[in-house]
């Protein structure tokens, strides 16, 4: 009976045991859910903000450049032919090449070289006739050998550089000719279809004006709709339904409000296709119930004594509200909507329907100008084939996951530092 | 022209406001005022701008469909159907735009010019209508500050008023979400029967594309059987629930009876991160790295597997639905009364019989909610879908294929450039709408659920 009892009583332990470690066991795999996939991004993506240049030596010669006039103007210099001349610079890698087979020095640089070699003659004029050194922008081929990326030895038909690329490729990089420096233009230029060029600012634009227009539409009507529920409504059936009606919209998948936009804005109202105008109006119909709970939140946190001292003072209901309790609750209502705009921030599905996934190499300077935002950015990249974009999707990543960290931040920061506490 | 228009009211009622509180210290010097000098200038400026700008926007509303009726009345005798109509409409108004490029007819032009005209009358009535609205509304308030009546009761008034029509926002956009969803599904079920839809097995849109010309019919009633969806869409679901409930709410009975303070400090908003980054993340993660790993680990067991399976799209939801659980059902489990643990340990139970026995029965109405909920954000997820699952609408239950989803096959039809009153596009809305159905229903359900329990301990 008695070992029976302690049988009974080890069980029970044992038993007690085990569940703590399924808890510590849960908790683990979601945390190393997290940990790899910070590591999967941060391993792919960090080498995406180093460029990698090929430096060779380009004769700006007048004849070539198709130049007759002695000492050239500006004007001279932009109509300029820089066809051979930036030929030549690539060529003369390797003289001994036959001409047939050029393609594959031409094919180590983008395709964008030509206009290289002319900005650099453009800036520098007094480059006219010497041969000066120049940096050329590896293709995004070269640029992921250089990076390691690419394995060197599959055979030569899988692989995108051929031996004769990579000689050229050892030879340069031993003469320290290949060149590694931090990547401006992923910041700086729009995207591109080549990934050696594409850079992250049109979308980037792309996101904040939506956001500002989210923010423009959303916040008014939610603070006032949080307002006007929390401390005028009368209790009674309609504002129940209101009330109702808030929390299931919340809850709406975002795709659908992705059709809302299709259907409403862009059909019936006609407004301008893949803009940030539409994208915004669009993130602001779901940021609005999320906004509008938060500043209920934190409007029924300020305790009544505040405003019965109002009253009692004789300000009229309407003096209460706006002069004490709103501003008592906008830390509350701030950091709500900041987290809301972190929200909207991140959704990709309702702005694919209203088409800011087409391609766009512009950067926009207004809300109505075509755009793409940061995560229909990764999207577009990743559905493409090429090498190259997925160490670009991942930095997008990562400045996405910055940007939204630096909001949650700020969040953070509003109401830590602004909310009054109550006791 | 209109900004002209609405800046000019905004420009006047902030006039109004300076004249009408200097108004009340002139009023001040000979009788009492009956409100604070401001509320004088507010009640200006509500009656200055109010009036002017509901006028305004209705008029905007309502505008294009009165021209489009006038201009469309000469062509009532040709016997054209709506959608002619329509394409002719466009068409005059891109030539009186001058931005059309395809050959101009005598009568389109004559329209045209008609369309050119109607818009100048409207424009000039409008902006009549507007400037008389005005003159009268201030003319009417500013009797009213002469006569000194009470000015603080119809200002506060007014701005209930502003406050009520705010918080009608929410309503509108349901409201726009269920008609523009109708309103196209509506015209899709004209086309294809709903028994078709909601009972057919072969989902396969695109066979129904004819270049000029009515797709046939038969191809039609065979090719929008979403059936495949509704089971993928589940099934994935399902998948993700069986990642995600028994680590989220291992976690959050841990985080809840287990954890210290500092634990459950740090480790909470670490959790929620999960549900934090954006969804495409997670599509990308899973379509670069689960998928093939999955891929990778199925043959090295010598299974068929394809690169874009249900299992990794459903694993990957599944981790981005942790925190949905495990942080709801910490709060619900954090709320169950003490006494009621308390009972607990006093008749000598350990801690896990406790949790098993006493708090998870107690907070399971909570706890169910949180599921309902999670479930619900499951069927709506789209984004790791379309990357990780493709797009293929297989019936099918081997997780280890790729199936496809309600929300994946909206992208898949809506991507790039659509033609509304083409079956394909409306399609996409009747899908929306099944999809707006069900997540509905798992909403009401789960926060009355979730209401519920928490009067209960209240």
């Amino acid at each position: 009976m008695n070992s029976f009892k302690k049988n009974l009583l080890k069980k029970r332990y044992n038993a007690e045991r085990r569940f703590q470690w399924y808890g510590k066991i849960a908790i683990g795999l979601a945390l190393s859910f997290l940990a790899v996939f910070m590591f999967q991004i941060f391993s792919k993506g960090y080498s995406a903000f180093q460029k990698t240049w090929i430096v060779t030596e380009v004769h700006y010669d007048k004849e070539l450049l198709l130049i007759d006039a002695e000492s050239p103007s500006k004007d001279d210099l932009e109509n300029a032919d820089y066809y051979d001349v930036a030929y030549k610079a690539m060529t003369s890698l390797d003289p001994g090449l036959p001409e047939e087979e050029d393609r594959q020095l031409i094919q180590m640089v983008s395709y964008k070289y030509e206009a290289e070699v002319k900005d650099l003659l453009l800036k520098n004029p007094d480059y006219l006739g010497k041969i000066v050194p120049i940096k050329l922008t590896a293709s995004d081929d070269v640029d992921q050998v250089h990076k390691g990326n690419y394995p060197r030895d599959i055979p030569e038909e899988n692989r995108r550089v051929n031996d004769y690329q990579l000689q050229i490729y050892d030879m340069l990089n031993e003469r320290g000719d290949i060149l590694s420096e931090f990547n401006i233009s992923f910041f700086t230029s729009p995207d591109s279809r080549e990934a050696e060029l594409a850079g992250i600012a049109s979308s980037f634009m792309g996101t904040v004006f939506s956001i500002l227009v989210c923010l423009a539409f959303s916040f008014p009507v939610a603070v006032l709709a949080a307002i006007y529920l929390e401390e005028f409504a009368p209790k009674n059936k309609f504002t129940d339904f209101i009330e109702v009606n808030i929390n299931n919209l919340a809850a709406v998948p975002s795709i659908v409000f992705g059709l809302l936009g299709l259907g409403v804005l862009l059909a019936v109202f006609n407004l301008p296709r893949s803009t940030p105008l539409v994208g915004g109006i669009t993130l602001s119909l779901m940021t609005l119930p999320t906004i509008i709970i938060a500043a209920r939140a934190s409007l029924k946190a300020v305790p009544p004594s505040i405003r019965e001292a109002a009253l009692a003072m004789g300000a009229s209901n309407m003096q209460t509200t706006m002069h004490h309790t709103v501003p008592l609750s906008m830390p509350g209502t701030l950091s709500g909507t900041i987290i809301g705009l972190a929200q909207a921030l991140g959704e990709t599905a309702p702005l694919i329907l209203i088409g800011m996934v087409a391609f766009v190499n512009t950067i926009p300077g207004t809300p109505v100008d075509p755009a793409a935002s940061l995560p229909v950015q990764i999207y577009i990249w990743s559905e493409s084939a090429e090498r190259g974009f997925v160490e670009k999707v991942s930095a997008c990543i990562m400045v996405l996951l910055a940007f939204l960290i630096l909001m949650n931040l700020a969040a953070q920061i509003v109401r830590h530092k602004f909310e009054k506490k109550w006791s | 022209m209109n900004l002209i228009l609405v800046t000019f009211i905004i420009l006047l009622a902030f006039t109004s406001y300076y004249f009408g509180r200097k108004k009340a210290l002139v009023i001040q010097s000979s009788q009492r005022l009956t409100a604070l000098p401001k509320f004088y200038g507010y009640y200006l400026a509500a009656w200055c701008a109010a009036p002017a700008l509901i006028i305004f926007a209705l008029w905007s509303v309502f505008e294009p469909s009165i021209v489009k009726t006038f201009i469309l009345q000469d062509y009532t005798d040709q016997n054209l159907t709506k959608n002619e109509l329509q394409l002719i409409y466009t068409k005059v108004k891109a030539l009186a735009a001058g931005t059309y490029t395809g050959n101009i007819t005598n009568f389109l032009d004559e329209s045209a010019n008609k369309y050119i005209q109607l818009k100048g009358i409207a424009n000039s009535a409008k902006v009549a209508i507007i400037l008389a609205i005005l003159i009268f509304s201030l003319s009417f308030a500013y009797r009213s500050v002469q006569k000194n009546d009470r000015m603080r009761e119809p200002v506060e008034i007014f701005l209930k008023w502003v406050l009520f029509v705010a918080s009608l926002g929410a309503v509108l956009v349901t409201i726009g979400i269920v008609f523009s969803l109708l309103f196209e599904a509506i015209r899709f079920f004209q086309a294809v029967k709903i028994f078709d839809f909601i009972f057919g097995t072969h989902w396969y849109p695109a066979k129904t594309f004819v270049r000029d010309g009515q797709p046939d019919p038969e191809l039609m009633k065979d090719a929008f059987g979403a059936v495949p969806l509704f089971a993928g869409t589940f099934f994935i679901a399902f998948i993700a629930m069986c990642v995600a409930i028994p680590i989220g709410l291992l976690s959050g009975i841990y985080l809840s009876e287990y954890a210290g303070r500092g634990v459950r400090k740090y480790a909470k908003p670490i959790i929620e991160i999960l549900a934090g980054i954006p969804t495409v993340v997670y599509g990308f993660f899973a379509a670069l790295t689960v998928g093939p790993f999955v891929k990778e680990i199925g043959n090295a067991m010598g299974l068929q597997v394809s690169a874009e399976s249900a299992l990794a799209a459903g694993a990957v939801m599944g981790v981005m639905i942790i925190p949905f659980i495990s942080s709801l059902s910490d709060d619900v489990m954090t709320a169950v009364p003490q006494n009621l643990r308390d009972g607990s340990y006093a008749m000598g139970a350990t801690k896990s019989e406790t949790v098993k026995k006493v708090i998870f029965p107690a907070a399971l109405p909570g706890i169910v909610g949180s599921i309902l909920l999670a479930v619900s954000r499951a069927i709506g997820e789209t984004m790791i879908v379309v990357m990780a699952s493709g797009l293929a609408a297989n019936l099918t239950m081997n997780p280890l294929e790729s199936t496809s989803t309600i929300t994946a096959q909206i992208v898949v039809i809506l991507i790039g450039d659509q033609q509304f009153g083409d079956p394909k596009t409306q399609s996409a809305f009747a899908l929306g709408i099944s999809l707006f159905i069900v997540t509905l229903f798992l909403n009401v359900i789960a926060l009355s659920v979730v209401k519920k329990y928490r009067e209960k301990y209240e």
